[in-house]
């Protein structure tokens, strides 16, 4: 043991029970790595605290000591977002699992951060309400990560991000404060510090009670699924959908390598034979559902569809979903390994970065499967690989890489809702100007000006910008010039 | 789409402030000078930097510069059946974007559909520095960078010129109409409480003097299912009812005594406070006429898990705003000086130190 972590051990232990501070090699190899296992780091110490007051004392304590903090939820984020950080230590929140209120009148539910995304829906079911934002991982992802990274999900579309659907954060900055941010009615006085907060990735402060609302759970929801002979079609059919007037509750499409990995894994009845599905779920009440159902499987087939299928049942339905939700492990049943991207870009260029992807992917020799939160335009192209060959991972990034860039030059961005994490900290240089980077710094000395709370995480350095952009000289163009190289 | 890009002289104009150390009023179509607290400066006029950049219907998005006029975007929008799902008041014929973004305001819709923050995407600003800064995007979904196009939405101007935006729209509703059934006050919440917990089409409710105001909207069908269901009165002109609350037109909202908007949790109790009140957003919105002290409304409204804001009258040199806690204050200060540093911009106009 360092004495640095000697020192910082001692010090947190003379406040928290023994069994909250782990510091062995065993017990802090859990906490390793978040969902990006490409990158693994051990944190000096990983402490569980169960109360607010504990975390003020950790906070403060790292505080006067110069020690840095990684906040962590469930490990599942996918740009490196907790991955810790040598001289910190990683504090989890996952201790604080109870829901502490639902308020049925209000329609909201008042829950600690490490409550589980699925559980607040299951726990508020018996009232007829849910809680609306449902990323994929949701039986294993937090809530404090969800707002942490403003996680989106198949539902977002209709019914919008993590952003849209809380009320009130109690949160804990790096000196040990603790504050509380929005409020139970829908607004709140002065700057809008609850959206400055969602998205934060952990940078501005510490989570530790979120005040969720919760929407009555819809009357009747219906699936249909439509099959496509061409990726194209399939992406002028959502703009088509859209363009009529109906909002779906979830409009999801899958390419033929994500249909066939995700048919071979979930049974989910696909046609592996399409070049891309549509998922399109309507909900509402009855007559609406009734109504737009009929309006969607006309406007598919006019765009081409070679086949339209409305779930039989909910069975049926949930098995079309599954299907769809389990895209990602399916993907890694056909690959050794494989890397998840999630650039957002306006729908009508869908076709164009496609091409443009698999391109990439021939230029590359590594195959990509892609999903796509198609109502949203949030892509995510999965590239597969095999990181015991000497230099995949490497030219995998790269190709990643070269994906981010792509959507920024259509008018997207580099992250849809995985955050930037360590994973894009590169391409925030692609998106972002000097000026838009110094001014991210300032607000995050307002809350941190110790830079302590995830360091290296979500906002790059403008040195490390200087760097990046003398490897990548795009279209000629030197990115920050006004900087000096070295 | 017209063309009206001044961004240049707007930046000379925020860089001259900062050397000569001056202080500039943001204006727009000046429909909502009334809000806020007083505040001062050389006018900054953002009427000329007007113009749609661009609008896909189906997109969802709409980049529009901050001085045009509200009724250009609806009118364009409703050429397409698409609306601006947060229904901001005008508050008079000339009333920008801009000013709508820049006070933050939403209309009956809000508790059922979106608040104009939830519609931000991405905005283009200049700072105090004259730097203009691009944050979000055109896209739906966009975590990359801090949130700060929802951080300016409702800052009051105080921390920076916003230039442009890009808000998600969303298509109109086929079909609407109003229902009108007698209540006592508590029944009135309970009715608004119930429906929010209920999958029912409805997308406005307002209560005053008796009468619980219900908007159903949706598809044919389903206004017509709900409305079977439900019961009450048809109102005649329901758009012109929704219009005249939005616009502060009713009956209720004529008077010269102060006019405070109290946010409140919706399962909130009706509040016994001296003077007349109107409630709406489901109960989260209690607009309240009255000549009491500020502290007991305050206090009262706090304790209600809300706030209260002086909305129209008064005295504007006062908190016109809840004050803040002074943890929540230091922040706010620091943030302000970072978009801000010259303090510039709107002095005063959120609070006295901002
Ligand atoms: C199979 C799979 C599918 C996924 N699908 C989706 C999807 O559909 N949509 C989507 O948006 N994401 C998806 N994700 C990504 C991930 O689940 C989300 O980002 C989720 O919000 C992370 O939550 P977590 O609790 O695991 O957070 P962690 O991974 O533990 O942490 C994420 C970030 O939040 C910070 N953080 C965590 N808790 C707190 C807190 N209490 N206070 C302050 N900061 C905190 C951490 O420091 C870190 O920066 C998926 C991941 C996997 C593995």
């Amino acid at each position: 043991m360092s004495t640095s972590q000697n020192t910082i051990k001692r010090a947190l232990c003379s406040f928290l029970p023994r069994d909250a501070v782990l510091s062995s090699k065993e017990e802090l190899h859990p906490y390793e790595c978040d969902g990006l296992s490409a990158y693994r780091r051990l944190p000096l110490l990983v402490v569980l605290p169960e109360t607010i007051e504990q975390v003020q004392r950790i906070l403060t304590t790292c505080h006067e000591m110069k020690v840095p903090v990684v906040a962590r939820g469930a490990g599942t984020g996918l740009s490196g977002g907790a991955l810790p950080v040598e001289d910190g230590i990683l504090l989890s929140l996952a201790k604080f699992n109870q829901i502490l209120d639902v308020d049925t009148d209000s329609c909201t539910a008042t829950v600690q951060p490490g409550v589980r995304n699925l559980a607040i829906s299951e726990a508020v079911k018996k009232h007829g309400l849910y809680y609306a934002p449902d990323p994929s991982s949701q039986i294993a992802c937090s809530i404090g990560g969800n707002v942490a990274e403003n996680a989106g999900g198949v539902h977002c579309l209709k019914y919008g991000l993590t952003v849209h659907n809380i009320l009130k954060l109690k949160v804990i900055t790096i000196d040990g404060e603790l504050l509380t941010i929005g409020s139970d009615a829908l607004d709140a006085p002065g700057y809008d510090l609850l959206a400055l907060m969602t998205g934060s990735e952990g940078m501005l402060g510490v989570i530790v009670e979120i005040t969720v609302k919760l929407l009555p759970l819809p009357e009747r929801a219906q699936v249909i699924l439509a099959a496509f002979d061409n990726v194209e079609k399939a992406g002028d059919a959502v703009g088509t959908i859209i363009a009529n007037g109906i909002i779906p509750a979830g409009l999801e499409m899958m390419d033929n390598p994500a249909i066939r990995a995700a048919e071979s894994f979930a049974h989910a009845g696909y046609p592996t034979d399409a070049e891309a599905i549509l998922l399109c779920e309507i909900d509402g009440t009855n007559e609406e559902v009734s109504e737009q159902i009929m309006q969607v499987r006309q406007l598919l087939k006019n765009a081409g569809a070679t086949e339209v299928r409305t779930a039989k049942d909910e069975k049926e339905r949930q098995l079309f979903w599954k299907g769809r939700k389990s895209a990602f492990p399916a993907v890694g049943r056909i690959s050794p390994d494989y890397y998840c991207m999630d650039g957002t870009i306006p729908r009508r260029k869908l076709a164009h970065v496609l091409k443009r992807i698999s391109e990439l992917s021939q230029e590359y020799g590594l195959s990509v499967a892609n999903v796509f939160h198609a109502g949203d335009g949030n892509l995510h192209p999965l590239i597969l690989y095999d990181a015991n060959i000497p230099g995949e991972l490497e030219k995998t990034e790269e190709l990643g890489g070269k994906i981010l860039e792509l959507c920024v030059e259509v008018g997207g961005t580099i992250t849809g809702e995985h955050g930037v994490g360590v994973e894009k900290i590169n391409q925030m240089c692609v998106q972002f100007q000097t000026d838009e980077l110094r001014q991210f710094h300032l607000v995050k000395e307002c809350f941190d000006p110790l830079g302590l709370l995830n360091p290296g995480k979500a906002v790059p350095t403008l040195h490390r910008c200087a760097e990046f952009g003398a490897m990548h000289v795009h279209k000629g163009e030197l990115a920050f010039p006004e900087l000096e190289r070295f | 789409m017209s063309v009206g890009d001044s961004r240049q002289i707007i930046r000379e104009q925020v860089l001259a402030a900062f050397d000569r150390k001056m202080k500039l009023h943001i204006t727009g179509g000046g429909s909502k000078q009334f809000y806020g607290r007083a505040s001062y400066g050389e006018p900054l006029d953002m009427r000329n930097h007007s113009g749609i950049v661009t609008y896909d219907p189906k997109e969802l998005v709409l980049t529009v510069r901050s001085g045009t006029t509200l009724k250009e975007i609806e009118s364009t929008l409703a050429s397409e059946g698409q609306l601006l799902p947060f229904e901001p008041p005008h508050f008079g014929e000339h009333a920008t974007i801009g000013g709508a973004i820049a006070t933050g305001l939403s209309g009956p819709r809000r508790p059922y559909s979106m608040s104009a923050r939830d519609c931000m995407l991405g905005c283009q600003l200049l700072n105090g520095k004259g730097e203009y800064l691009h944050f979000g995007g055109q896209v739906m979904k966009n975590v990359a960078g801090y949130d700060v196009s929802r951080l300016v939405t409702g800052s009051m101007g105080t921390l920076g010129v916003l230039l442009q935006f890009s808000l998600k729209v969303l298509p109109a509703p086929g079909s609407m109409i109003t229902l009108v059934q007698e209540h006592s006050v508590e029944q009135a919440l309970n009715t608004m409480h119930r429906i929010k917990g209920s999958p029912l089409p409805v997308d406005a409710t307002c209560y005053h003097e008796g009468r619980l105001y219900i908007r159903l909207s949706g598809s044919a069908g389903a206004v017509e299912s709900a409305k079977s269901q439900m019961g009450g009165q048809v109102v005649d002109d329901g758009d012109r009812f929704w219009q005249q609350l939005r616009e502060h037109e009713l009956d209720f909202f004529k008077t010269e005594k102060p006019l405070w908007r109290l946010s409140v949790k919706p399962s909130t109790p009706a509040l016994e406070l001296e003077g007349e009140q109107l409630i709406d957003w489901g109960g989260a919105q209690r607009w309240l006429i009255s000549e009491l002290p500020e502290q007991e409304i305050r206090t009262a409204t706090a304790d209600a898990g809300g706030h209260a804001i002086l909305f129209r009258g008064g005295d504007r040199t006062g908190n016109v705003f809840h004050p803040l806690p002074s943890s929540l204050m230091t922040i706010h200060e620091r943030l302000k000086n970072t978009f801000d540093p010259g303090a510039i911009f709107n002095p005063g106009a959120m609070y006295a130190s901002l």
